[in-house]
Order: C-alpha cells, then structure tokens, then sequence
C-alpha cells in the first residue's frame, strides 16, 4: 500500500484547507464489505481521480460525498460541515455548495435543456427570470452547448448530454465539483471534449473536484494540460512545468486505498497491481 | 412512515403550489373521461339489472332512489377509487421508478431539492383533492345513466325520476359518500409513490413496481372501504 504523507495527515484532524475528507469510512451492501475504512483529502483548489475495477465503490463514494447514502461507519467532512452528522433537512443547503455530474447524466427528461441547467436558480428562486435565463447562456456556452437551449435530454446525443449535465452542475460555480464518469462510454473525441471542460472548469473558476474514471489517460491528460484563456482551449504544460497542477491519484482495491499520490509517484510505484492497472 | 412524512412536508417550506396544480390538471382533470364513462355506464347498468325485480314488485318508480343512493354512498366512491387508482397509482409509480433508476431523484437531491416536498407531497395534496370532485362527478353521471334507462327503456317520468333520487339523498348519505374519496385518494396517491422510489432493477423493476402500486392499491381501497362504511354507520343513528 502506498499513500502519500500529506493524505495520511489529513484525517488526524480536520484540515482547514480541505475541500472533502473522508475518515475511516466503511460501508457493506447484504454483507459484502465495499469499501473498508477508507481514508483520504481532497485540498481547496485539488483535483483528485478515484480509480478502481468496476465495483470497488467509486461511485459510491461520490454519492457519501454529497450524503446522498450513509455509510455504516466511518465521518465525512465536506467544506467543513460533517455531512455524517447532518440530517438530510440540513444537506439541502450544503448538496447547493456541490455540483455532482452522474454517471448517466441524470437530466430531468422532461424539462428543457435550459430549465435543466437552470434548476437549481429556478428552486432558490432568488434570481429574476433574465438573470437565470443570462446565466443558463453562459454555462451553456462554457460547454459550447447554446443552441440546444430549447431542447429535450432525449434529442441529445450521450456526449452532449455529458456537457449539459456540467453545464448544470457550474451554474452556481459550486465550491467542490463531483464527476461520475464522465467519459465513460463516449467516443475518444467526445470523451477529449469533455476533459477539455473539466480542465477548463478547474482552471477558470479554481473549484475543487473528485473525478471518478477508469479511463487512465484521462486523469494523466488533466495532470499534463491546462487551459489557455487566451485561445480558448486545453494545451500541454510546458516542459518543467508538470507536478505543479494540484492533481492527485487515488486507487481502490477490495475496499480498501492501496494508491493515494501525484502522477509521478502512480509511475514510479512497484506495487504488481498497481504496475499492472497502469500499464 | 412516508405517508406521515409527505403530509408534514405539505406544511413546511418551500411548497409547490405549482406543482400541486400541475398534479390536479394531470390526475384531476385528466382522469375526467374514464370517471364519467365509468359512473354513466355504472348508473346506466344498475338502473338495468334492478329494473327487473323493481318491476316484479310494482316499484319502478323507486329506481331514481335506488341509482341515487347506491352511487352516492358506494358505487360513485369505490369505482372512481378504483379507477383512478388503475390511471393515476400506476402513472406515479412509473414515473418516479423512472426518475429512481436513471438517478434522477439522486440528481434532484444532490441539487438542493427534497424530492418528499417537491414529488410526493403535491402528489399526494392533489389526489386528495381532486378524487373528491371526481367523485361527485362521478355519482352525477351515474344518476344521468339510470335517467337515460328510466325514461328511454322503461318510459318513466324524468321530473319524478330526478325528484326520488334527490329527495332519498340525506345529509348522511352525502357525508359517507364524501368522506371516502379523500381517504382513497390518500391511498392511490401514497401506495404509487413508495412503490415508484423504490423501484429497483432498471425497466423491469419499473414494470414490476406499476403492477404493484395498481393491485395493492385497488385491495387497500375494498379494504377500507369495508372499514369506513362500517364504521360510519355505527356513527350515524340512521343507519344502525
């Protein structure tokens, strides 16, 4: 097992930078253990990629991230509130402080596209209705989906619905960003597309994310590139610059962190798996 | 549990308005053709078959009170149960099993929203409310049906078919007829939610959850009903 040393300290105590830390968290489905004492922290301004089989509990930890399920054991800080703790009358408020992409996109299939990126305006009710309607064109936009302002989910095709789905979880430019997959089962040019906003999304607005994928070159293509403003779009760091995006890599196997550390240290690691999953 | 929590979410902040309106247009208004087809043709078969043994003891004149109570105290009630639990317990139940198994409760929740306050409970305020209407509907209908037999196939007076079935009506009768439907409505409306969020295992768990919330619902309305109808003739003197 490998796991970094600013990750083993974090759960001693609650960091005060940390957007997300989880302390020995456990949780069984009809006794089958899925994850088993898991620990880790995700920094402000940090991007970490949950890798692991299907199965291990990626996506499972997004969604005891955001409180959506209670693990049996174990206490879940995110952006200083113990989501543990909470009861889901008090998560409302904190699940508007975190935008999540799911895995299938999850769009309400019966609104418009532009009520679906709204949705979350359109409950706070505190914006008027140009200012929900300027801000669902600018998310839009960001994801290069405008025209499909007035559309259904149902007429989009799997990678737009991807693109949307992020363009609802930005609007309120949300502290921590959770992705499910968000790659998975596009197209490699789609999928490039959308990592291309992710990167986009960290390097504009600085946010926090948890990236779940089992797609490698993925998270190495956010560790490797950032976004350039100037020309609108993703381009390689410079060479002597890498290790200096704040991007970690995280591994999950039979329940349990065998892998929590940069880029570097994940191709340098001699655990057999760890070199056979990579390789 | 989620009966008891759905009817405090309907007091708490933020409330639906919109959405409960949205719900009666869909089960009120929407269930409006099956609830009349049923109470015309409830009406008109009843005023049929009894037409037949009022005649052997010389009281046809009695069927207007015969159609008016039996529609307004049972029939009208329990069929406008029955039938918008077959429209309305299926319609929720595979709506929100959808929702459950593409995530989009998850969705809702991880975006702010209780779906208890913004699904359930305007679905619940709505069947409640409209199953009433429906039902008063319904009973008229039933009433124009054993007119359309009284005068078309026995050759009856009209004046003096609607004057027995509105002097037979007392207040009781009307009570028992009225307290049903709110009751039923409860049923239909909170049977298809808890059997629509707990769908599991894709279309086929959808499916399996419609046909569920449909039969449990329709059992849970006899049911009831058998209860309420006893226990409101032990309430009103007339009736003991």
């Amino acid at each position: 097992m490998e796991i970094a040393a600013p990750q083993t300290r974090a759960v001693q105590g609650l960091p005060a930078a940390s957007a997300l830390v989880f302390d020995n968290v456990s949780i069984a489905f009809q006794e089958h253990q899925v994850l088993d004492g898991i620990s880790f922290h995700l920094a402000q301004g940090e991007t970490k990629a949950l890798f692991g089989v299907a199965g291990s509990g990626k996506s499972l930890i997004l969604k005891l991230a955001l409180g959506l399920i209670r693990p049996d054991a174990g206490r879940i800080w995110v952006l200083g509130e113990e989501v543990t703790a909470l009861p889901e009358e008090d998560l409302f408020e904190l699940r508007r402080r975190v935008g999540m992409v799911f895995q299938e996109s999850a769009l309400f299939d019966s609104l418009t596209v532009h009520d679906n990126v709204a949705y979350r305006l359109l409950e706070e009710g505190k914006a008027g209705e140009d200012e929900i309607d300027r801000r669902v064109r600018t998310a839009l936009s960001f994801v290069e989906l405008e025209h499909t302002i007035s559309m259904f989910p149902g007429e989009l095709s799997g990678g737009m619905r991807r693109r949307v789905a992020i363009a609802r979880a930005m609007i309120n430019q949300p502290e921590v960003l959770l992705y499910d997959s968000p790659t998975g089962g596009l197209d490699p040019v789609t999928s490039t597309t959308i990592i291309e906003l992710l990167v986009k999304q960290r390097d504009v607005y600085n946010s926090s994310s948890l990236l779940v994928t089992h797609r490698l070159q993925d998270a190495f293509t956010m560790a490797s590139h950032y976004f350039d403003r100037s020309e609108n779009q993703m381009r390689p760091l410079p060479p002597g610059s890498r290790g200096q995006i704040a991007m970690s890599f995280l591994l999950l196997r039979d329940g349990h962190i065998i892998f929590d550390g940069n880029a570097h240290d994940l191709a340098q690691s001699r655990d057999e798996y760890i070199r056979e999953y990579i390789a | 549990m989620l009966a008891a929590r759905s009817v405090a979410a309907l007091f708490q902040r933020p409330r639906y308005l919109r959405d409960i309106l949205v719900q009666c247009d869909f089960i009120g208004v929407g269930s409006l053709p099956i609830v009349i087809l049923t109470g015309f043709f409830t009406g008109f078969v009843f005023a049929l078959q009894s037409a037949n043994s009022l005649q052997r003891f010389g009281s046809l004149s009695f069927i207007g009170e015969l159609v008016s109570l039996s529609m307004v105290r049972e029939l009208g009630p329990v069929l406008t149960g029955l039938m918008v639990a077959g429209r309305n317990a299926s319609g929720i139940a595979s709506e929100l099993g959808s929702m459950m198994v593409t995530e989009q409760i998850d969705a809702m929740r991880a975006l702010g929203t209780d779906p208890l306050k913004k699904l359930i409970a305007p679905r619940i305020a709505a069947t409640v409310f409209m199953l009433i209407f429906l039902t008063i509907i319904s009973d008229l209908m039933g009433l124009v049906g054993g007119m359309v037999v009284a005068r078309v196939l026995l050759g009856l007076d009209v004046h003096q078919y609607w004057t027995t079935a509105w002097e037979s009506l007392v207040r009781d009768d009307v009570i028992m007829g009225l307290v049903k439907p709110p009751i039923f409505g409860f049923l239909i409306a909170t049977v298809g939610c808890f059997y629509g969020i707990n769908s599991r295992g894709g279309t086929q768990g959808v499916g399996r959850a419609t046909t569920q919330a449909v039969v449990a619902a329709s059992v849970l309305i006899l049911l009831t009903d058998a209860v309420v109808t006893r226990l409101l003739m032990l309430t009103f003197a007339g009736y003991r």
